[in-house]
C-alpha cells in the first residue's frame, strides 16, 4: 500500500490489487471542472468503462458536520483543515479504494490538491499539508484545469449571480469588498497550484477556453491510459513525479 | 529548568501538561493543582481533552455503520484537539494565563501508534501544538487502572478497550493488550519528549505535595491576576 501513496500507509487497509484507475481533475470554482468530469464520465461509460465519481465534502462521516461548521464560520485553520481530511481519508478508504479493487474508474472532482492548497492560504506550512496527506493515493493521472482569476470571477457572476463567501475567502478577512477578496484569494490558491505542477505531475489543461476546447485535450490525455488492457497498465501507472505538460497552451 | 523565564514556546503564559492511563489520577492532580494556582492569585485556565459532543456524535455513527479506520480515528481526534487549541489552550496561552491541560496531543501520539499509524505522520499533524513547560506522566501498571476502574464500577469501553482491534473478544483481556500498549509508548517518550515522572500508585496527597513543590520555582516571576489587570 505505501507505495501507492505519497509516502504513508494506511494501516489496516487490505492490500487488495487496485485494478481500476484513478483520474483526478482539478481547478478552481468555475474553472469548468464538474462539466468536464461530466463529459468524461459520459464518455468512458459509452467506452464501455464502469466509472464511480467522488469529491468533496461527501464522505457519511463528517460532510454534515463540515457544513454545519462552515454556517458558523466559528473554525479555526487547523481544525477546518483537519475536518477535510477526516473526511477525505474516509472517501478514500470506503469509497475510492473499494472502487478501484472492484476495478472501476475512479473520477474524483477534485483531490487533496485543493485541500492542500484551501490549507496554506490559510496560513498553514506547506511542508505540513504534504505530510499531512502523505496517506493519499497517488492518482494515474492529475488534470489540472488551469484559468486566470478574472474569467473565474466573470463565470462564477454569471452562474450564480454573485461570489460565493468561501469561494471569495471572506474568512481570510483579505478585503470587505467580495470582488477584490475574490480576484486575491484565488490569485493564491492558483499560486499554491503552481508549485504543485511539478512534484504531483499535473497534466494543466489551459481552461480560459471553451468546454468542449477543454474537453478536446483532456479526452487526447485521458484516451492513451485506457487503449492498453488494465493489467498492463496497473504495472506502470502514471508516476506522480512525472513532469507536468502545459497541453493546449501553445 | 526552574529559569521561568527560559520556556520554549514563547507565549507569555505557562502549559503545564497532565499525560497517563485511563485511572492513573491524572485528571484529580490537575484539579487540584489548578485549585491550588488560582488561590495563589494566578490566573488559571484549566481544559481536559475527552471527546467534545461532535467527536463522539460521529465515532458513535461510523462505529455503527463499520465506518472507523486508524486513519480516520486519528485524522478525527486531531480535529477535535486542533479545535480545543485553537479556541481553548492558545488564547489564554496569549494572554499570559497558567494553562493546566488535562491530556496533550502525546495522548493522540501513543493512541494512533497503539492502532498503527505512522509516528511521523501523527506527530506532524500535531506540530501546531507547542511544547508544554512541563509534562507530567502519571506512570501506573495497567492492572491497577483495571482494579481502580472496577473498584469505582466504571464500566470498560469499547475503544478504550481497543476492541476494534481485534486483540481478543474479552473485553477485559482486550482492555489490558491494548493499555500495556499505551503505557509502552508513554515510557518510551519520557526520554524523547522530557517528561517528569510520577510514580501515580502513591497517595494521592504525596503526589500532589510533589506537584507544587515541583512547580514553585518556575513561578517565582510569573504575574499573578491582580499585576495583570491594574497598573501600579
Amino acid at each position: 500500500m505505501k507505495d501507492r501513496t505519497y509516502g504513508t500507509p494506511l494501516p489496516g487497509v487490505s492490500e487488495e490489487p487496485l485494478t481500476g484507475r484513478l483520474i483526478v481533475v482539478e481547478g478552481a470554482d468555475a474553472s469548468g471542472r464538474s462539466t468536464e468530469v461530466e463529459i468524461l464520465r459520459e464518455w468512458l461509460e459509452i467506452e464501455g468503462h464502469p466509472v464511480v465519481d467522488t469529491g468533496l465534502r461527501r464522505s457519511t462521516l463528517v460532510s454534515e458536520q463540515i457544513d454545519r461548521a462552515k454556517e458558523g464560520h466559528t473554525l479555526g485553520g487547523a481544525t477546518l483543515a483537519l475536518l477535510y481530511a477526516t473526511d477525505f481519508a474516509d472517501q478514500l478508504e470506503n469509497k475510492i479504494l473499494p472502487s478501484l479493487a472492484a476495478g472501476s474508474t475512479v473520477l474524483a472532482d477534485r483531490y487533496i490538491y485543493t485541500l492542500m492548497a484551501r490549507a496554506v492560504v490559510r496560513g498553514a506550512s506547506r511542508e505540513w499539508a504534504q505530510r499531512l496527506y502523505a496517506f493519499a493515493l497517488r492518482p494515474d493521472l492529475t488534470l489540472f484545469l488551469d484559468a486566470r482569476p478574472e474569467i473565474l470571477m466573470h463565470r462564477a457572476i454569471s452562474k450564480y449571480g454573485s461570489l460565493d463567501y468561501w469561494e471569495s475567502g471572506m474568512d481570510l478577512s483579505i478585503s470587505s469588498d467580495r470582488f477584490e477578496s475574490f480576484l486575491e484569494y484565488q490569485t493564491r490558491l492558483r499560486h499554491e497550484f503552481g508549485w504543485m505542477e511539478e512534484p504531483y505531475g499535473f497534466r494543466v489543461i489551459d481552461a480560459n477556453r471553451r468546454p468542449d476546447q477543454v474537453h478536446r485535450d483532456v479526452a487526447e490525455i485521458v484516451r492513451p491510459l485506457f487503449e492498453a488492457p488494465p493489467e498492463k497498465k496497473r504495472r506502470s501507472p502514471v508516476p506522480a513525479t512525472s513532469r507536468s505538460r502545459r497541453a493546449g497552451s501553445e | 529548568m526552574a529559569d521561568p523565564s527560559s520556556h520554549v514556546h514563547g507565549y507569555p503564559g505557562r502549559l503545564f501538561v497532565f499525560e497517563g492511563l485511563d485511572g492513573s489520577g491524572k485528571s484529580t492532580q490537575a484539579r487540584l493543582l489548578g485549585k491550588w494556582l488560582s488561590s495563589q492569585g494566578y490566573r488559571v485556565f484549566h481544559t481536559e481533552w475527552n471527546s467534545s459532543e461532535l467527536v463522539s456524535n460521529i465515532i458513535r455513527r461510523g462505529k455503527k455503520k463499520g465506518l472507523l479506520t486508524p486513519t480516520t480515528f486519528s485524522l478525527l481526534h486531531a480535529t477535535d484537539f486542533a479545535d480545543r487549541f485553537e479556541r481553548q489552550i492558545l488564547p489564554p496561552l496569549r494572554a499570559g494565563y497558567l494553562v493546566v491541560c488535562d491530556r496533550y496531543s502525546y495522548t493522540a501520539f501513543v493512541r494512533d501508534s497503539a492502532r498503527g499509524c505512522d509516528s511521523a505522520w501523527v506527530r506532524n499533524i500535531y506540530d501546531f501544538a507547542p511544547s508544554p513547560d512541563r509534562t507530567y506522566y502519571f506512570r501506573v501498571p495497567v492492572a491497577v487502572t483495571l482494579r481502580r476502574k472496577l473498584a469505582s464500577r466504571l464500566k470498560i469501553s469499547y475503544y478504550e478497550a481497543g476492541m476494534d482491534l481485534g486483540l481478543s473478544d474479552d473485553i477485559t483481556e482486550s482492555y489490558l493488550k491494548f493499555q500495556g500498549r499505551l503505557k509502552r509508548e508513554y515510557d518510551r517518550m519520557v526520554a524523547t519528549d522530557a517528561f517528569t515522572v510520577i510514580d501515580a500508585e502513591r497517595p494521592v496527597e504525596r503526589i500532589q505535595m510533589d506537584l507544587r513543590l515541583d512547580l514553585r520555582p518556575l513561578l517565582e516571576d510569573f504575574p499573578t491576576g491582580e499585576t495583570l489587570q491594574h497598573e501600579g
